[in-house]
């Protein structure tokens, strides 16, 4: 085992002895918290697996991926609340626009820059961030708090724990658009031409693996995810999250849990988001009756960034980045 | 070459490549692969071989390079604008200079990565049999990351990959590179079988014993342009190939460009 391996299973050892403590100590807030941690990782490894298969395809980190997010949640608001569709309908309806608007994204803007400095492209995906935010701004002048759907304030309750339904049904489509985002990338033949397209483009196409097609198809599956993830934050209606701009806040928190997990690597993308999802979720829970010194409640939103500067010094390409394959 | 006996499957005429716009790499390059054959083409570092490759299997703008002139027509088709998987789909297949396997994939999947154009599964699983039969020690990693591999069976893995695509024509760029003599023995063996199933080859080697002691043709290319060919026996007896390939003159390695004054000598001397 490696020294970077020993410390992480130390640091992780620790958290999970904290993470027993609290359960025995009280139950039914632990689970509770940890239902509500869950549901948000679940979003944060959706927003990050956008960031991980454009990052794995192109070497991008396309900062827009946030801009996606709350775009998507956008058009399904709009969807639902303006013209009136199903819910479900509405949310394949963004999807589709999201995953056009990222192959738009990647074709007349990112294509461009091939071969530009990183820094230069770094910067255009914060412009298209920006872009897609002010026209929110434009479109959506007074949008509802909430994207209106058939779970709001309604709970479940599992033994003595009551859960909130948007929570369930957020657990249960992320681990479902995650199980079928895995079968695609690990046993299909698409699957196995983004893998190989991700270690050498050229490699790739001297194989006749369409590298191109294969770039457009992570910028879609990086629009589909996004509006997954934009949709369940905007159908929570717990005041933290509201639309607009409290999507956004939400899904920069994911940039940690992409650097903890690791860039490159859509595990790592679930890891983290969890990490940080319950991380977030027990630090608004529990400080102010263990840490009140740190004042009411800004701490849950530092201690992802914590847990990133954490996981960089033990290891900097992240729990699950490359450490490239290479005989010694 | 009366009759159509000897009908090219590949057609090299007159390529001239720029990287970069301004970096004249191959000036006029022609040559040709005869249907079935293998054809060596030689050179030092630095000639032009891997960017004729790059020319032919459509990998040249990857690179930053343009073919400002000629033409390049594999079995019957404009090469030049098919582009890479379309080049890879009409039955080329090449293994890259450096081998390039994904050293990130098992074994298993960097061969499967080869048949990526292919629709028909039946043939594909028959082809899979026969290249783990051609390349027993690769059916015994077929679960290993192919980058754990030594170099020798790295090397097969592309070779193995390449010839996943079913190819009717097989590029090789420097096959032979940093291997034992052993296994360099190992792999022309192998060059030798796959022609022999049907496979033509066009052999870029700087080990020119190898090359030239399997090849029908021979091409040697010197800064860019080609200045000299014949057949593999021609050219192994070739006093000046012997100096500058294969060690047994007096000067061992040095430049061409002399050889290449002296051929155009011979040519233009010829014509009159
Ligand atoms: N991407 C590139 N950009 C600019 N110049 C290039 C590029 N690739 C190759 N060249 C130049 O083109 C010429 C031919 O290079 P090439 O790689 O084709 O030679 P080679 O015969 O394959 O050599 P080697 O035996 O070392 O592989 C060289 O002068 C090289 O510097
Ligand atoms: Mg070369």
């Amino acid at each position: 085992m490696k020294r970077d391996d020993m410390v992480l299973t130390a640091v992780g050892v620790v958290i999970l002895g904290i993470l027993v403590y609290l359960a025995f100590d009280g139950p039914q807030k632990f689970f509770t918290l940890f239902a509500a941690g869950v549901a948000l990782g679940a979003v944060y490894a959706l927003v990050c697996l956008g960031f991980v298969v454009i990052y794995r395809a192109t070497g991008i980190v396309n900062f827009a991926q946030v801009g996606m997010v709350v775009f998507g949640a956008f058009v399904t608001y709009n969807a639902v609340n303006t013209w009136g569709w199903n819910y479900w309908l509405s949310m394949l309806f963004a999807a589709a626009v999201l995953a056009v608007i990222g192959i738009g994204f990647e074709r007349f803007a990112l294509r461009r820059m091939t071969g530009k400095p990183v820094f230069s492209i770094i910067l255009l995906t914060i412009g298209l961030y920006l872009l897609l935010q002010s026209l929110i701004g434009a479109i959506w002048t007074n949008a509802k708090d909430t994207i209106p759907n058939p779970w709001i304030g309604k709970t479940v309750s599992i033994g003595s724990v009551n859960v909130l339904q948007v929570d369930v049904v957020t657990m249960i489509l992320g681990a479902v658009v995650l199980a079928a985002f895995f079968v695609l990338f690990r046993y299909t033949k698409v699957g196995l031409g983004m893998r190989a397209t991700a270690i050498d483009q050229e490699a790739a196409l001297a194989q006749g693996i369409s590298v191109p097609a294969i770039v457009a198809l992570s910028w879609a599956i990086a629009g589909v995810v996004a509006v997954i993830a934009g949709t369940m934050l905007g159908s929570n209606a717990t005041p933290k999250v509201g639309l607009g701009l409290g999507i956004a806040a939400v899904a920069l928190q994911a940039l940690p849990a992409m650097v903890i997990g690791g860039l490159d690597s859509p595990v790592g993308a679930v890891v983290g988001g969890l990490i940080v999802g319950v991380s977030y979720e027990m630090a608004v829970g529990y400080q102010t009756q263990y840490i009140p010194s740190l004042g009411s409640n800004g701490f849950a939103d530092v201690l992802p960034y914590l847990l990133m500067v954490l996981v960089l010094l033990i290891r900097p390409s992240g729990l699950f980045g490359a450490r490239e394959v290479q005989r010694v | 070459m009366a009759g159509g006996v000897d009908r090219p499957i590949l057609v090299v005429s007159d390529v001239e490549v720029v990287y970069a716009d301004v970096i004249l790499a191959l000036r006029g390059v022609s040559l040709e692969v005869p249907e079935g054959a293998i054809v060596a083409l030689l050179g030092a570092n630095g000639a032009g071989k891997t960017t004729l490759l790059r020319a032919i299997s459509g990998l040249m703008r990857v690179h930053g390079g343009e073919v400002r002139r000629g033409s390049v027509t594999f079995a019957g088709q404009d090469a030049l604008r098919l582009g890479p998987v379309k080049t890879v789909r009409a039955g080329m297949a090449q293994v890259m200079e450096g081998r390039r396997i994904f050293a990130g994939l098992t074994v298993d999947e960097n061969l499967r990565s080869g048949a990526f154009t292919r629709k028909d599964k039946k043939a594909v699983a028959a082809d899979y049999e026969r290249i783990l039969e051609l390349f027993p020690r690769l059916a015994e990693r077929r679960k290993s990351a192919a980058g754990y591999l030594s170099g020798g069976e790295q090397q097969m893995v592309a070779i193995g990959r390449a010839l996943m695509a079913a190819p009717k024509l097989l590029l090789l760029d420097e096959p032979s590179l940093g291997l034992a003599p052993r296994i360099v023995e190992q792999i022309r063996d192998i060059i030798v079988a796959i022609n022999a199933g049907g496979t033509s080859v066009l052999l870029v080697e700087q080990n020119a014993t190898m090359a030239l002691s399997i090849a029908r043709l021979g091409y040697v290319l010197e800064n860019g342009a080609v200045v000299k060919q014949g057949t593999g026996a021609e050219l192994l007896a070739d006093a000046d190939i012997q100096e500058f390939y294969l060690g047994t003159g007096e000067a061992g390695r040095a430049s061409f460009r002399g050889l290449k004054e002296q051929y155009r000598a011979a040519r233009t001397g010829s014509v009159s």
